[in-house]
């Protein structure tokens, strides 16, 4: 990659203009005692593109996505976001800089409604204070309305209207998916990462699915990072992937590119050592 | 209107009474189990604590007296001055926000992610540890506790009543505070949960401690949060209990009053703590008026954890409880 595409980005097959570069991870390495989750791991993310990191199963992609979400510290390497290095953090500060995450196994707060789950992710948008907050004075109203708005939108654009008042714990678990996609988005994210978005899903909830993130990255613009099994649905859905086995990095590019690496090609259907 | 009818009226009404001061000390604990799922034993502990510590700044009192002497062969109690009561609550307030801030970083903050019977275990020692800490500090003797709240009984209520049915009920004026101060509490606390960013906050961390990280919520913040919180339910407690009854050990033994109290309610709501605080109170105090004679008395010892069995067995989440869930 040249050192004018660093700066200037580039256009996508489909006609998609694609920015600079938002977040780079470089020479990232993750141990857990003496396990070696990620190994030396350099990539980039661009603004506005839907990257892709994609592996078998144990290849480290849940962890590479934990070290950029802040739930893990890597041991070595260092993490760039908007050209800046990024100390180690809490992952609550992280999503405060504005990266969202799902996980794999969905985490939702089981106990509230669709609408209360899908408002958690506003909390760093209400700025007035404790008494005026409880009271209903000041700014509060208007401020709760206008995070109320951007809650419904989002509502409105993942068509789960229906169950606005459902506690999440009723709900299917393409639905909880889906769910856990609105909340992520209602922080505004400037990075939106998504672990497996549609693993356990049958084909027309994987299709709904792949719809969304389109239409977010589309109409929103967001930047989506995302970790997915499924090879036939990221290389449709993504501009840009980045694989992985045994913690290594074994390929990179789009995804014409990566179905072409004979490392790739190796690693998921096998290769005999003789 | 028969002598036994309006007895039975005066004793559920002082069973009302009592039955604010058990929710009181129910909502400590459940604020923190909501948010944390921590049964906190150390409840009782900290409203003994709190009214000790309470008690400690009003009169002057110099803390760690006894250690400071015998270290130093010093005869030092007293400082020169004594605090007016609201500076000393604040103060008190101050120390608990600390004690909250303390014993999270020093205990909670490492056991993140245990078994809540680890967690459950914690507290207990957490709850030796501060009677003997409390002990130290302030000394052991009984105290009273006078924040100029009024006492004795309230004439009003004794008048219209006498005029009504020619037999004046007796209420204490303190019961009557405690219950206007436990529905203001209640009100505060349901409103800041529900309609206020922290309290949505709390919710989020109580349901799922990674997803709430997600969306950029503190979880050492929170907890904080919540054991001050707790610290201030627990202070509200002592200084009424403390005020009853005066600032001594057994104080803390109101936290086994309040267990019962959390199995009708449930261990996870608010209201709940109330409405279980009611319906002990009322039904230990009938229940010995009715049945007392006759099983020979002392039955309010036992009843309330008689009626909390049976409700394990109908209704194991409780009243108001959310869902079924470990318990200890």
């Amino acid at each position: 990659m040249t050192q004018t595409m660093q700066d200037e980005g580039y256009v996508t097959a489909d006609g998609r203009k694609i920015g600079g570069v938002m977040m780079e991870m470089k020479n990232i390495t993750l141990r857990f005692g003496g396990v070696k989750a990620i190994t030396d791991i350099s990539f980039d993310i661009r603004q506005g593109e839907i990257r892709a990191i994609i592996g078998p199963n144990g290849a480290g992609k849940s962890s590479m996505l934990n070290v950029i979400s802040g739930f893990y510290v890597p041991q070595e390497g260092e993490v760039f976001f908007h050209g800046k290095k990024r100390p180690p953090m809490k992952p609550f500060e992280v999503a405060r800089q504005g990266i969202a995450r799902t996980f794999q196994n969905i985490a939702l707060f089981e106990g509230m409604t669709v609408l209360d789950n899908v408002m958690t992710g506003r909390l760093n948008y209400m700025h007035t204070n404790i008494v005026q907050q409880a009271i209903w004075g000041g700014k509060a109203e208007k401020e709760e309305n206008e995070n109320r708005e951007v809650v419904e939108k989002i509502i409105d654009f993942l068509e789960i209207q229906s169950i606005r008042k459902t506690p999440v714990a009723r709900l299917p678990y393409g639905l909880k998916k889906r769910v856990e996609l609105a909340r992520a988005l209602a922080a505004e994210p400037k990075l939106l990462l998504l672990d497996e978005p549609m693993a356990g899903m049958n084909v027309e909830e994987k299709e709904d699915m792949s719809r969304f993130i389109l239409d977010v990255n589309d109409e929103f613009g967001t930047t989506i990072a995302l970790i997915e099994h499924d090879m036939g649905v990221v290389m449709d859905l993504s501009d840009r992937v980045v694989v992985m086995d045994y913690g290594k990095k074994i390929g990179d590019g789009t995804p014409d590119e990566v179905r072409n690496n004979q490392a790739v090609i190796d690693a998921y259907l096998g290769v005999s050592h003789d | 209107m028969p002598d036994q009818l309006i007895f039975a009226m005066e004793v559920t009404l002082n069973g009302l009474m009592a039955g604010v001061l058990y929710a009181l000390v129910a909502l400590g604990f459940v604020l923190i189990y909501k948010a944390s799922g921590i049964f906190n034993y150390a409840q009782g502990v900290m409203a003994l604590f709190a009214a000790l510590t309470l008690v400690g700044i009003m009169e002057g009192q110099v803390p760690f007296s006894h250690l400071i002497n015998a270290i130093f062969g010093t005869d030092v109690h007293h400082f020169s001055w004594s605090v007016p009561a609201l500076g000393a609550i604040l103060l008190t307030m101050a120390v608990m926000v600390f004690l909250a801030w303390a014993v999270n970083k020093i205990i909670f903050r490492h056991l993140v992610n245990q078994e809540p019977i680890i967690l459950f275990m914690a507290t207990i020692g957490l709850a030796y540890f501060m009677e003997g800490f409390g002990d130290m500090m302030w000394g052991s003797d009984i105290k009273k506790l006078d924040v100029g709240l009024p006492q004795g009984l309230n004439m009003v209520i004794d008048e219209t009543t006498y005029g009504m049915f020619g037999y004046g009920f007796f209420i204490d004026n303190l019961d009557l505070i405690a219950t206007v101060i436990a529905i203001l509490l209640v009100s505060v606390l349901v409103i800041f949960s529900q309609y206020t960013k922290q309290g949505r906050a709390m919710r989020a961390v109580a349901d799922d401690h990674q997803a709430a990280l997600s969306v950029g919520v503190s979880l050492n913040f929170i907890w904080v949060m919540v054991w001050s919180l707790a610290g201030f339910v627990a202070l509200v407690a002592g200084i009424m209990w403390g005020t009853k009854s005066g600032v001594q050990f057994s104080l803390s033994l109101i936290a086994l009053k309040a267990l019962p109290v959390l199995m009708l309610g449930g261990f996870t709501s608010i209201p709940g703590a109330i409405v279980g605080g009611l319906i002990i109170g009322v039904g230990e105090k009938l229940f010995e008026f009715l049945m007392g004679p006759i099983v020979g008395g002392a039955t309010e010892n036992w009843f309330a954890y008689v009626l909390a069995l049976i409700f394990l067995v109908f209704r194991p989440q409780g009243l108001f409880g959310e869902k079924i869930i470990e318990r200890v």
